[in-house]
């Protein structure tokens, strides 16, 4: 069986294995959920209405019978009604998702456009002052955590500038893309800025592989300009390992970017996750960690999709 | 091997780093700092750095530089007891599962995907969302994002060793599995597994700030960088000190433990060439 088959055939198991974890995980929180659904009212409750709600919500079920019945929502694309917005969780998270999206798609082209020009930049200056530059640069960006980044973002701007920037709201791409652009830029800069380190840093590095392949240098000896050989040779093969880190860091970004969006008050996916655990709307949370996990997967069997297609090797070796 | 690291640029950098955070963190610890840190100054609210106070107070009149030094404190426990159980158990699910192979292999491995199915800041929201935020959250949660990472990072390894020849040798000659698992196997790990204990310091150190940013680390009113750093959104145009100290700590801190994690790969394994995924 091949690295891909394998992969294929194992995405249903660890999606039922991540399920199965989110589900027990949530009723290991202490206290029943009912007391958790309605907070210090649940005290007013009598016995025979507690045990009312119980049957109602399938929680005076065992628990295997409520994981059955969980899965069988899950797979009709019900995950449950989230208890703060008393609406049905697919819808709260679909409203919040466009926004950790195109946070996510802004900060990986940040990253591309930064990160491998100057990565390739540094590994044709191999060893000397400019590589040396380009290589502290990266491992500053990423040490600096981002909630530091977006702090001195804010700062610089305001102490510096006088401008705050646009906070607590959001624009939808299509009802005004400059409105829109405006205020997530600065949260897709933060973001992107680690995430063009981490490219610079592996982007150096694979290039400085290939550049020392035989084909790379069959092709100098054979008189192809140097540009040609960096952009035309080389580049193509280094940007495999770029592709890789790439897909995985946007799974991360697709998770929404917690701490990111509650500096810059941006109304995603991450924040609603947050939010829900303070709150403590379970049905929230597990159908949030489940939607962010599933995304995380995809990604990361496309990413070995790509991987699989860009390297000719490992399609010929079937490993 | 402290010789080669003191001899790599990035190792005497780094190092030199943790060893000033570790001194910083251990006389927080003993109590010496240059003010206590709880101590609420009233009337030097928000005093800006000087002779007085080397890095200036906070809100309530408190010294900075002594949360600091605390805080580095909090920060090293969490990292160092986290990434100390995150390797100590993957290592030995690694092991195991190399060594026993089958349906061992099949449960720890596949269970190890399902963890690695989340993101990072994820598991740990979930973890905390179950035991309440805290320190001890912190290290569990910590703990349990990077133990896949050491089960992945040893079970490699481990596979290749199995089937090499002074492995058999040790069997014929009747060595005990524990014995073969860990002095075989494990000694000829150590090199990779170094390397990765000081890069998961550094994400520990960031994933700790994180979510004690969040307020659902180390609480109040106990120092930690990330809850200072929280702290200082709304006075950061009167009094940026409160910003810039702990954030420039948590980023050398980090930056410390990356150098040396660098360095450490350049020596161990001579192959690679500072780039990582």
């Amino acid at each position: 069986m091949n690295l891909l088959t394998r992969r294929l055939a194992t995405f249903p198991l660890v999606l039922i294995g991540v399920s199965s974890l989110v589900f027990f995980a949530i009723r290991l929180v202490p206290g029943d959920a009912i007391t958790a659904m309605l907070g210090t009212e649940a005290g007013l409750l009598t016995d025979a209405q507690r045990a009312a709600l119980q049957a109602y919500f399938g929680l005076d079920k065992p628990w295997i019978v409520q994981y059955g019945h969980w899965f069988w929502g899950l797979l009709r694309g019900d995950m449950g009604i989230s208890v703060t917005y008393g609406k049905p969780v697919l819808t709260v998270i679909l409203q919040r998702f466009p926004l950790t999206l195109e946070l996510a798609l802004l900060s990986m082209v940040i990253a591309l456009l930064i990160g491998v020009p100057a990565g390739v930049f540094a590994a044709t200056r191999n060893e000397r002052a400019a590589d040396l530059a380009v290589r502290i640069g990266a491992m500053i960006g990423q040490s600096t955590p981002s909630f530091v980044f977006g702090l001195l973002i804010i700062y610089v701007l305001s102490a510096g500038f006088g401008v705050l920037p646009v906070m607590g709201t959001f624009t939808p791409i299509w009802q005004d893309p400059l409105a829109n652009l405006g205020q997530l830029i600065l949260p897709a800069i933060t973001l992107g800025a680690a995430f063009a380190a981490s490219v610079t840093r592996i982007a150096r590095s694979a290039m400085l592989d290939v550049l020392g392949e035989d084909y790379v240098r069959t092709a100098r000896s054979r008189g192809a300009p140097a540009r040609t050989v960096i952009w035309r040779h080389a580049l193509p093969n280094a940007l495999i390992p770029v592709v890789t880190l790439s897909g995985i860091e946007f799974g991360y970004l697709l998770g929404g970017a917690v701490i990111v969006e509650q500096i810059f008050a941006l109304p995603g996916l991450g924040r609603m996750v947050l939010d829900a655990i303070l709150q403590r709307d379970y049905a929230l949370v597990q159908g949030a960690v489940l939607f962010v996990a599933f995304n995380f997967m995809i990604v990361n069997l496309l990413v070995d999709l790509a991987y699989f297609w860009l390297d000719p090797r490992i399609r010929a070796g079937g490993q | 091997m402290i010789r080669a690291i003191f001899h790599h640029p990035s190792g005497r950098i780094g190092g030199g780093i943790v060893l000033v955070y570790l001194v910083l963190a251990g006389l927080g610890a003993l109590g010496l700092t240059p003010h206590d840190p709880l101590m609420q100054y009233r009337l030097d609210r928000l005093h800006p750095p000087g002779a007085a106070y080397w890095l200036g107070t906070d809100l309530f009149g408190r010294d900075i530089a002594s949360r600091l030094m605390v805080g580095i404190g909090q920060s090293f426990f969490v990292a160092f007891l986290s990434v100390a159980a995150a390797a100590s158990v993957g290592t030995v699910l690694g092991l195991t599962a190399a060594w026993v192979g089958r349906l061992w292999d099949g449960v720890v491995m596949r269970s190890m995907d399902v963890l690695l199915a989340f993101p990072a800041i994820l598991l740990a929201l979930l973890i905390v969302a179950i035991m309440g935020p805290g320190t001890w959250t912190s290290v569990l949660a910590i703990a349990f994002v990077y133990m896949p990472i050491f089960t992945r990072v040893v079970r490699g390894p481990a596979l290749s060793l199995k089937t090499r020849e002074f492995v058999d040798a040790a069997r014929t000659f009747g060595s005990s599995t524990r014995y073969i698992l860990t002095r075989h196997l494990l000694l000829n790990i150590v090199a990779p597994l170094t390397v990765q204990v000081t890069l998961a310091l550094a994400w520990a150190l960031l994933t700790e700030a994180g979510l004690s940013f969040l307020g659902l680390g180390t609480q109040p009113p106990a120092p930690s960088l990330g809850l200072m750093l929280s702290d200082s959104r709304n006075l950061m145009e009167t009094a940026p000190w409160l910003m810039i100290a702990p954030g420039v700590t948590i980023m050398i801190g980090i930056l410390g433990f990356n150098l040396l994690g660098d360095a450490l790969r350049d020596i161990l394994d001579p192959k690679t060439r500072g780039g990582r995924a």
